[in-house]
């Protein structure tokens, strides 16, 4: 249980709630009926309904044969990207909107970078019948606009982060001013595993699903429920916390965290948290965190919009200090050649976010290894990315 | 000697207390704003930290941040700033800002520079109690400092309660759920508010921040308290060209 979060809320040194007052009283209600709704029976069976039926799951573990011909290892695809929506971040937002309902919240609110969690939080709120507001740097407005309009049809409203680097930190600040200046009857669904306790932890919990079914999955056609290798990108890190979950107690999994590095990790141009944090404390938690001598926060670069966040959930700076995770980083020419060689190769277009877990294959020994990357999502989102780039 | 105790021994209604940023509007201004204060008989400074994400500041203290963070202001800077403050003014001085600048800069360093300077106090509201207990609380007590907690309207009774038992100086009233610079004469929920806090009887004077803009505003805070904090209207209210005139005229204002 050494990975799990505390009665604190920390893991190890990182985690905890720090927050201004003005937030003290929605994040205790969270912390004091959470666990208490969540363990309900009647909220796994609802919860389970709408990944069932609605979301589309569980996601199928597929057998990639070109690109396990290609590095010789037995490498399987988690499907995430076939959700409904089209990324695993659909499954933390049915459980917070099921959560808010629970607490009788009547508005939700949500920062989004790369948009699928604006898109994910837009939909349950249609779903629900809940009002909905998006906030999302306006750089990133700009980059991935498909989303914005597809948060627009959903009846979402979409408002831009104007301060800083106008990107999902700048997103998150302006969710959380909303919510300030609205306590009683909002929710902030928080999009990955960050934020004051509980938020990681409840993030966490909801994502786990993934590693839930892996077990099963792996066991039907491998005949043992683990891996040894299991990599996925890590922005916040809410798709890698889901699919590592019920593997952190098992030593022989080999877990693998790919971080954007952007231009690269000398330049100025770099969202790879685990090479450039230092210890610091952003949105509500202590965490690794990309920041000058003086303690301001670094404005981080990726060419994906989903990665370019200056910190990384307190659960990850965790598995990280203590050397249970394993973190890379690939520069943007790397994550889109692997981008254009997945969909070569299988037929699918990854997510950029995505991408990035699958351009560490040769730094690993993988060989004869079985591996599961986790498809966090797909790229339709970015394909003026893809064609802006240009080089396939 | 605590000068922000002394101050409400002193004084027990209309406390002007003025915040502003570091190195806003211009890097070397502190000085020049503070001896200006002093000379307008304002009650309390409180000198803003600057952080690059404020998350409970509104647009006018969000951009006056980010200037003078551009402008090159960080706490080594400020407390060399500072370091002779007490050859220009006796008014209690409070620090107020966010954890990260001052995690980074180290707790022990920050509170010797604190003491060095002859500064009275500290505002961090997003610091849990137990970080403040085990960082701060045994040499604030010891050195007779404060350490100012917020409360607001959907603070609960028992951890108001908590709150006072461990504060000296004041304590900070939030005036109503909201982030700093939004503009408000009170309404009826802030009034009942307010007089639920005064039956409460705490140990620590009060005084209310957020949404005071005008001498209205500030009159009407000091009715339901020992006074009240200026913030994001005087810092839009300082003029560049002539700092020390816009702040005089900006006070005649208020008082």
């Amino acid at each position: 249980m050494k990975y799990n979060v505390d009665n604190k809320g920390f893991y190890g040194d990182f985690g905890g709630s720090y927050i201004p007052e003005m937030l003290f009283s929605n994040i205790d209600e969270l912390r004091k009926n959470y666990l208490n709704i969540v363990n309900k029976d009647s909220f796994e069976k609802e919860f389970n309904y709408y990944l069932n039926k609605y979301v589309g799951r569980p996601t199928p573990l597929y057998y990639a044969n070109r690109l396990s011909e290609k590095y010789r290892a037995k490498i399987y695809l988690k499907r995430e990207d076939l959700c409904h929506t089209g990324a695993h971040k659909i499954n933390n937002t049915i459980g917070q909107i099921l959560l808010a309902k629970a607490l009788k919240k009547k508005k939700i609110i949500a920062e989004t970078g790369a948009g699928q969690h604006g898109v994910a939080t837009a939909t349950v709120c249609a779903l629900m019948g809940m009002d909905c507001v998006i906030y999302m740097g306006e750089v990133d407005i700009q980059r991935q606009k498909p989303n914005v309009e597809r948060m627009r049809i959903l009846g979402a409203d979409v408002r831009p982060a104007l301060s800083g680097s106008k990107t999902l930190k700048d997103a998150t600040n302006e969710a959380m001013r909303h919510w300030i200046n609205n306590p009683d009857d909002t929710h902030y669904i928080i999009g990955s595993v960050v934020g004051p306790h509980p938020y990681p932890d409840m993030v966490a919990r909801f994502q786990s699903v993934i590693s839930k079914e892996l077990i099963y999955q792996l066991n039907k056609v491998e005949n043992r429920n683990y891996p040894d290798f299991i990599i996925a990108c890590v922005g916040g890190g809410s798709n890698a916390a889901g699919i590592f979950y019920h593997y952190l107690e098992n030593s022989k999994v080999n877990l693998i965290g790919v971080e954007a590095a952007g231009l690269g990790v000398s330049t100025n141009k770099s969202a790879a948290t685990t090479k450039l944090g230092k210890k610091g404390v952003l949105h509500g938690s202590k965490t690794l965190l990309m920041q000058d001598e003086n303690g301001q926060v670094t404005e981080p670069y990726s060419i994906s919009a989903g990665l370019d966040y200056p910190g990384i959930g307190p659960l990850h700076a965790h598995l990280f200090n203590s050397k249970r995770c394993e973190y890379l980083s690939v520069e943007d020419d790397e994550a889109m050649n692997a981008g254009i060689e997945l969909s070569r190769l299988e037929g699918i277009i990854p997510a950029i976010e995505t991408a990035h877990a699958f351009s560490v294959f040769d730094k690993l020994n993988i060989k004869g290894k079985i591996v599961v990357i986790n498809l966090s999502g797909r790229g339709d989102k970015d394909l003026e990315t893809y064609i802006k780039w240009g080089k396939y | 000697m605590n000068r922000i105790t002394n101050l409400f021994k002193e004084k027990k209604n209309n406390i002007l207390s003025i915040y502003f940023t570091a190195g806003y509007p211009s890097l070397n201004d502190s000085i020049e704003i503070i001896k200006t204060l002093d000379e307008c008989n304002v009650d309390l400074i409180e000198i803003g930290m600057p952080f690059s994400d404020p998350i409970a500041d509104g647009p006018i203290i969000q951009n006056s941040s980010n200037i003078a963070i551009n402008n090159g202001m960080n706490l080594n800077v400020l407390f060399d700033q500072l370091a002779d403050i007490r050859k220009i003014t006796e008014i209690p001085i409070i620090l107020m800002g966010y954890v990260n600048p001052v995690y980074q800069f180290g707790y022990d360093k920050f509170i010797k520079k604190i003491l060095d300077c002859h500064l009275d106090g500290l505002i961090l509201p997003d610091l849990p109690f137990d970080d403040y207990k085990i960082q701060f609380k045994s040499i604030f007590d010891k050195k007779n400092l404060s350490f100012i907690s917020l409360i607001t309207p959907n603070t609960s009774e028992d951890r108001i309660k908590q709150i006072d038992n461990n504060s000296n100086g004041f304590i900070y009233m939030v005036s109503s759920s909201s982030i700093t610079g939004k503009k408000s004469s009170f309404n009826k929920n802030q009034i009942q508010y307010f007089n639920r806090i005064n039956s409460l009887s705490l140990k620590n004077p009060k005084i209310i921040g957020f949404g005071i803009s005008d001498k209205e505003s500030f009159e009407q805070a000091c009715k339901y308290s020992n006074g009240a904090i200026i913030g994001s209207n005087f810092i839009k209210s300082l003029d560049k060209n002539d700092l020390s005139k816009s702040i005089r005229k900006y006070i005649r204002l208020i008082k």
